[in-house]
């Protein structure tokens, strides 16, 4: 059969979101011959729609269905209803991302074993290791035009990313350049070079940026293995009375309940909305929910530590003109309790336009402490602060008294800091203010995390059913048949930006879905 | 709803009918207008001293000296509708009481902006307070027109990026 397919066809692979996880699993699937049938819960938009401005960009691209959140975070007070900004669209959050694809460090593989016990936190190790991941990263830096991997050159500096080094070389860091970007220093792979534009989070109108919305969703589509199908939002996953699964409820573009059979179903909705779906499926067999014989599905909600810090020079920086994440510190990425905490961190450029500076660089604040740090925006140099949070059991997505437009239970988030993510963030600040002192800052600005940009860990992978959601496949230790292909399903998060790993995950999981369909397992 | 236009009065028709001194005037004539006759803003639902005082207060929750009271009009005319009323006569009298309990005739005759700043911060946990001020965060910084005063270039797709326009231009390092 090739696509478009039919609802009651039950020999296809229904994968639900299309981003980082979901969109490159189905045109991986889809080139090795699969049929698939993707449900993307947004819209479809491509370069010519991206739109080079802030507020506008967020409203045509941003998930605000609703959500609701809780615990000690500062998003919960500044921005209740918003815990992450994440995208709704086909391609998904690839269509925001920055970019940055950086490969985990060895040992963050191990977190419990290289950590060791910490209070309060549930470390676990990865079935997985570096020597297993290493071809699989091989293949997504590829497939993404990794730059500073493979033959592929590194990016221009910007102004942002030369005062960052400056000082970073000042304080006598060595692991200083413009990052390993998923963004084309040169014409790659049907994409041109990036044109230094300087609106990466609002998609990149060039298609410089590798995106899964103009990359891995066409390439599919011309398989003729591969549906897309464009606003459909999936409610509920249907199981047999042998507890496999069979197939997806979901409202269609119209806000019809339509039902999709299935072989196979990858979950691949982000980490909010992925245990979501597989909470509000709960039925007399699975009353805790599908694959939640664990009860972890929701828990260990990861979304690194973050902040970030600006400062303002005598002179202009300018640093809204260029790659906004081209330029990276990776020196305290390393793990040194001797700094007080466990695991590192990377600082990378950054930076935002006037409306979203205002509504981040100290949300609720006001008066002069905050407006004139804003008159000096044209001296302003930017960087953000990404390091490895610690899972907790109780950092956890779980169903929400609100509903949204189809009447299910939203998520609500619920996230407090532990000790070492805050004497993490503390040292990061510090060091990313000593580095702009050290090119003659005249105010530094410690920035408070944004909503949730990164979101992992909330079906993640054990070796042990009992400490998990998923095995070292992503397949739910629970039903055979059920897969989880996003950011959800990781142990620990480590320093990196997760979307390279997330990809290569999504790669391999292809390979093995592909392999045991044919073997005739699943 | 109020709105912003350039206007024929001259000065001194304008400064005529003031009844108040300050930055802006409030003209008595259904809309209050900078003292150059640069620019006025109507309003039909809520009396000119609440209007004149929404704009001081938004003057002194996100001051910025190179930011003319135009920008800061736009971002407040929304509150001359209906279904803001309650809340604005509310908010109002509640800061002309403040000021007159530290022995001023209302807010926006309050000489000094750390003054009005105390008064403000007595009332920062107030709906009036929140909703004036996070309407600002886009009301005003969102406005295309305000940016080059920050010195923000918005959209260069148009342009071509900065490839060719400065994006390595940095010469005091
Ligand atoms: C501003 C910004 C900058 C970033 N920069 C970087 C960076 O530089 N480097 C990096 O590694 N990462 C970056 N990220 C993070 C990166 O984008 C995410 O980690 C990645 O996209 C997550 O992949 P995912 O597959 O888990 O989810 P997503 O890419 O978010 O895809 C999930 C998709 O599922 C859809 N969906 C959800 N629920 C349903 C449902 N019920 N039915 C149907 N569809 C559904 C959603 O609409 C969405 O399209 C950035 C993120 C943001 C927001
Ligand atoms: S700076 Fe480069 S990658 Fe970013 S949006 Fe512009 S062209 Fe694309």
């Amino acid at each position: 059969m090739t696509a478009p397919f039919d609802l009651n066809d039950d020999s296809v692979v229904v994968i639900i979101g299309t981003g980082a996880g979901g969109g490159v699993l189905a045109n991986e699937l889809a080139q090795k011959g699969v049929s698939v049938v993707a449900l993307e819960a947004g819209g479809r938009y491509l370069p010519e729609d991206y739109i080079n401005d802030e507020w506008d960009s967020f409203g045509q691209l941003a998930w605000v269905d609703p959500r609701t959140t809780s615990g000690d975070w500062r998003v919960a007070k500044d921005f209740s209803g918003l815990p992450a900004w994440i995208v709704k669209a086909v391609g998904g959050t690839t269509i925001h991302w920055a970019g940055a694809s950086l490969r985990f460090q060895d040992h963050e593989w191990k977190a419990k074993t290289t950590y060791g016990d910490v209070a309060g936190a549930s470390l676990l190790d990865w079935p997985i290791d570096a020597a297993e991941m290493a071809p699989w990263y091989d293949k997504a830096e590829a497939k993404l035009g990794v730059t500073r991997t493979g033959d592929r050159a590194g990016l221009p500096g910007s102004n942002n990313f030369k005062v960052l080094e400056k000082g970073a070389l000042a304080l006598g860091y060595k692991e200083v350049h413009t990052g390993n970007m998923a963004i084309n220093s040169a014409d790659y792979d049907d994409r041109m070079a990036c044109q230094q534009t300087g609106f990466c989070f609002q998609g990149c109108k060039w298609g410089a940026k590798w995106s899964a919305a103009y990359t891995d969703i066409p390439r599919g589509e011309a398989t003729g293995n591969l549906e897309v199908r464009e606003r459909a939002h999936a409610a509920r996953i249907l199981h047999d009375d042998s507890g496999k699964v069979t197939g997806v409820e979901y409202f269609d573009k119209d806000g019809n309940l339509q039902m999709q059979k299935a072989r196979i179903v990858c979950v691949a909705g982000n980490s909010f909305e992925s245990p979501r779906l597989l909470l509000n499926s709960a039925s007399a067999m699975f009353p805790d929910g599908l694959a939640n014989s664990s009860g972890q599905v929701g828990r260990n909600y990861m979304r690194h530590t973050t902040g970030s810090v600006y400062a303002t020079f005598e002179k202009p920086v300018k640093m809204w003109r260029g790659t906004t994440m081209a330029g990276i510190v990776r020196d305290e990425a390393r793990h040194d309790p001797s700094r007080g905490f466990v695991g590192g961190y990377e600082l990378e450029t950054l930076s935002l336009g006037i409306p979203f500076m205002a509504a981040f660089l100290n949300p609720g604040g006001w008066g002069r402490s905050f407006t004139t740090a804003l008159d000096s925006y044209e001296n302003m140099a930017g960087m953000w602060i990404v390091g490895e949070d610690m899972p907790q059991a109780d950092n956890r997505v779980t169903l929400s008294d609100v509903k949204d437009q189809w009447g299910l239970p939203v998520a609500n988030v619920n996230f407090s800091d532990h000790p070492n993510d805050i004497a993490m963030r503390n040292h990061a600040y510090e060091r990313g203010e000593a580095i702009y002192k050290a090119v003659g800052a005249t105010r530094t600005l410690p920035t408070p995390p944004y909503p949730s940009t990164h979101n992992l860990g909330t079906n993640r992978m054990s070796e042990k059913p009992e400490d998990g959601v998923v095995n070292k496949w992503g397949q739910t230790h629970d039903i055979a048949n059920l897969f989880v292909s996003d950011g959800s399903q990781f142990t620990t998060g480590a320093a990196e930006n997760p979307t390279l790993t997330i990809v290569a995950l999504a790669i391999r999981q292809a390979d093995h879905i592909a392999s045991e369909m044919a073997a005739g397992t699943i | 709803m109020g709105k912003i236009e350039r206007t024929g009065l001259t000065r001194r028709a304008l400064l005529a009918r003031t009844v108040a001194a300050g930055a802006l005037a409030v003209t008595g004539a259904g809309f209050i207008a900078a003292p150059d006759a640069a620019w006025a803003l109507e309003v039909s639902v809520i009396s000119e001293h609440q209007m004149a005082t929404l704009l001081q207060m938004a003057r002194d929750i996100y001051p910025h000296d190179k930011v003319g009271d135009r920008f800061y009009a736009v971002a407040v005319k929304g509150y001359d509708a209906e279904d803001k009323k309650a809340l604005v006569d509310e908010g109002v009298a509640a800061l002309d009481a403040a000021a007159q309990a530290a022995g001023h005739a209302d807010y926006v005759s309050v000489g000094w902006e750390e003054d009005r700043v105390a008064i403000l911060q007595g009332m920062e946990d107030t709906a009036f307070f929140q909703t004036v001020r996070g309407g600002l965060v886009t009301g005003l910084y969102n406005q295309k027109e305000v940016w080059p005063i920050f010195g923000y270039e918005g959209e260069s797709f148009s342009k071509g990026g900065y490839i060719d326009r400065g994006f390595d231009d940095i010469d005091w390092l």
